[in-house]
């Protein structure tokens, strides 16, 4: 969190994003720095979700470009997207456990395909991430037998199994209850501060924005771009766009 | 003794990490240890494990063990290692299997349990279905026509592909026997018979649960596991008349009418042969298959039809009411929605079969 040293580990440049005749946003551009938690926001509608899955190679770019980790994810074949994909997890809204398995089984998926570790080995690895999600004991649940938050929890869990250098949040408390999304919201504190992982939240809860972003951008849907950028703190106290304005200030347009 | 830790520590040197310091520890046995971590240029969470796993093995067996040179950011990273999590016993320990006689029992329980629910459903349906007859304005036409469209004309094309195959291959089977008496132009009877009868409604119906049966459990399923019931049912809709009904009825309507056309390209297969292979004109071939239908052939393949769909329409339903928890639940439910109708629909058969012998006669 240096902030002399600044190393950019996304960046975006002057990204599309279009299906069909529906431009969702234009011109988009943007760095992520290595460990830093970076919140990208924005009301309803206005592509946040799209811009996520634009980074983690899910959807193609309509023009522009994404590097991640020196990775151009556009032009990236197969291979070397899963080598980069290798480097990040990503927490999907609702947690995206796969049902038919065991928490254990969900976060010891990934260490089976891509390490050479042993039963034994992968299972310490196993309890060792459920115990730094807080959910440990409960290997042998399946996803049916816990909790919104606990899937969550879960799911973080899985997307930490290999100890990647990037870590993207879609919605991280939605439908959370508040004393659950602040345990979210320290825990992903402390997974930053710990590990030094970079962080990369698509949200609207004002409340967590103010508790664990470094820096934000913000879409909007009529302007289809970035409309703010900065430390969101100084953005609700001094920014004079209205549409920024009354985001932060919580009061309608 | 002094163990000097250096370079990444990571989760792929963690295996070989583990075991190197553990053979030493087993080796010298030494009397305490100091691990130096001055040289580790890179630590992630599985190698901080690998260090506070090693340091438990040593204190469990009573060695002094203590760590050297760390740095702030290793410390950090230690301390994320929640260390009673790593002995913590699973909540759920391993799900016991039953013994074979609690199996078979429990098999047996939950075959009378789905009789029991399939028998309420049906109840459920037929009175729905009453209620559907007594005021028609309850119905979902809209939603009639949309299933109609579905099961019926998309099915148009693999139903008349079928058919046609099937009519060229009983008439080439049997005019290979009916040949050699001299039999050619029974040739016709037999397919005309038994594709009106028969084959007809039985491979329109097997084709109709393969097609839409399974859409409508795996449409239904899903529809509960997103709570979109939940949301009718607490909308005030009934669940039965509002999903099923439409449905059931749409199938009615339209598998008898694709049973009748299975039925014709059925005989124009069995007349391409007939006519092409068996020396018979088109005229002699279309006349002897007239001559042995009759109208209660047809019109009873065409209620045995209408009974198929109700099956295949009520037990994709039902299946897919019965759908609980995620992807996988719906998966279940629709092989058991197809393979249920169609056992169903052989047992039916069986008894419109003897049934019909007797009102003919």
């Amino acid at each position: 969190m240096n902030s002399e040293q600044k190393t950019p580990v996304i960046e975006v440049d002057n990204l599309t994003a279009r299906f069909g005749d529906n431009t969702v946003f234009k011109d988009v551009s943007f760095t992520v720095n290595k460990g830093e938690i970076f919140v990208i926001l924005g009301g309803s509608g206005c592509g946040k979700s799209t811009l996520l899955k634009h980074i983690i190679g899910l959807y193609k770019p309509y023009a522009g470009k994404i590097e991640v980790n020196g990775v151009d994810i556009a032009a990236a074949d197969e291979e070397e997207l899963r080598q980069v994909r290798m480097g990040f997890g990503v927490l999907f809204q609702a947690g995206a456990l796969l049902g038919s398995m065991t928490v254990g089984g969900n976060v010891a998926l990934p260490l089976h395909e891509y390490t050479n570790l042993s039963a034994a080995e992968i299972d310490l690895v196993v309890r060792m991430k459920l115990g730094m999600v807080a959910l440990a004991g409960y290997d042998n649940h399946l996803p049916s037998e816990i909790s919104g938050g606990m899937k969550k929890r879960a799911g973080l869990a899985r997307a930490m199994a290999l100890d990647p250098t990037i870590l993207f949040f879609d919605e991280p408390s939605a439908g959370l209850d508040p004393i659950t999304s602040v345990e979210l919201d320290n825990l992903i504190k402390s997974i930053n501060a710990g590990l030094g992982t970079t962080i990369v939240i698509v949200t609207h809860e004002l409340q967590s924005i103010y508790n664990i972003a470094d820096r934000i951008i913000m879409l909007d849907k009529t302007a289809q771009g970035i409309i703010a950028e900065g430390d969101p703190k100084v953005l609700k106290e001094q920014s004079t766009d209205p549409r920024v304005h009354n985001f932060f200030n919580r009061l309608p347009m | 003794m002094s163990i000097v830790v250096s370079g990444r520590v990571v989760l792929d040197s963690l295996q070989a990490l583990m075991a190197e310091v553990r053979s030493a520890l087993r080796d010298r046995s030494p009397s305490q240890v100091t691990m130096d971590l001055g040289g580790v240029t890179y630590l992630d969470s599985a190698g901080a494990l690998a260090l506070v796993q090693i340091e438990t093995e040593a204190q469990a067996g009573s060695m002094p063990f203590q760590f050297t040179h760390a740095t702030d950011e290793a410390g950090r990273i230690m301390s994320l290692i929640d260390r009673t999590a790593l002995t913590t016993a699973p909540l759920i320990t391993e799900r016991t299997s039953a013994n074979l006689i609690e199996q078979i029992g429990e098999a047996f329980m939950s075959f009378l349990a789905d009789v029991i629910m399939v028998m309420t459903f049906i109840g459920e349906l037929l009175r729905a279905l009453v209620y559907a007859g007594v005021h028609p304005r309850s119905v979902r036409w809209g939603d009639v026509l949309f299933y109609m469209k579905r099961a019926g004309v998309d099915g148009l094309p693999i139903v008349s592909l079928i058919s046609l195959l099937l009519g060229l291959i009983i008439a080439f089977m049997s005019s290979l026997q009916l040949k050699q008496f001299g039999a050619n132009i029974y040739v016709a009877s037999l397919v005309g018979v038994a594709m009106v009868r028969e084959l007809g409604p039985i491979m329109t119906a097997i084709l109709v649960a393969g097609r839409s049966g399974s859409a409508f459990a795996a449409e239904i399923g899903t529809m509960i596991v997103n709570e979109e019931v939940d949301a009718l049912a607490v909308m005030g809709f009934d669940t039965t008349r509002f999903l099923i009904v439409p449905k059931v009825i749409a199938s009615m309507l339209v598998v008898p009418l694709l049973s009748l056309y299975a039925s014709i390209f059925g005989i124009l297969g069995g007349m391409i042969i007939g006519v092409t292979g068996l020396d018979l004109s088109v005229y002699t071939y279309a006349k002897q298959t007239m001559d042995s239908i009759d109208t209660f052939g047809v019109v009873s393949s065409l209620i045995k039809a209408a009974v198929f769909a109700m099956i295949i329409a009520g037990i994709g339903c039902q299946r897919g009411t019965q759908v609980r928890g995620g992807a996988e639940a719906v998966g279940a439910a629709t092989t058991s929605a197809v393979v249920s109708a169609i056992f169903l629909i052989i047992v039916c058969d069986s008894a419109f079969a003897i049934i019909l012998y007797y009102i003919q006669v």
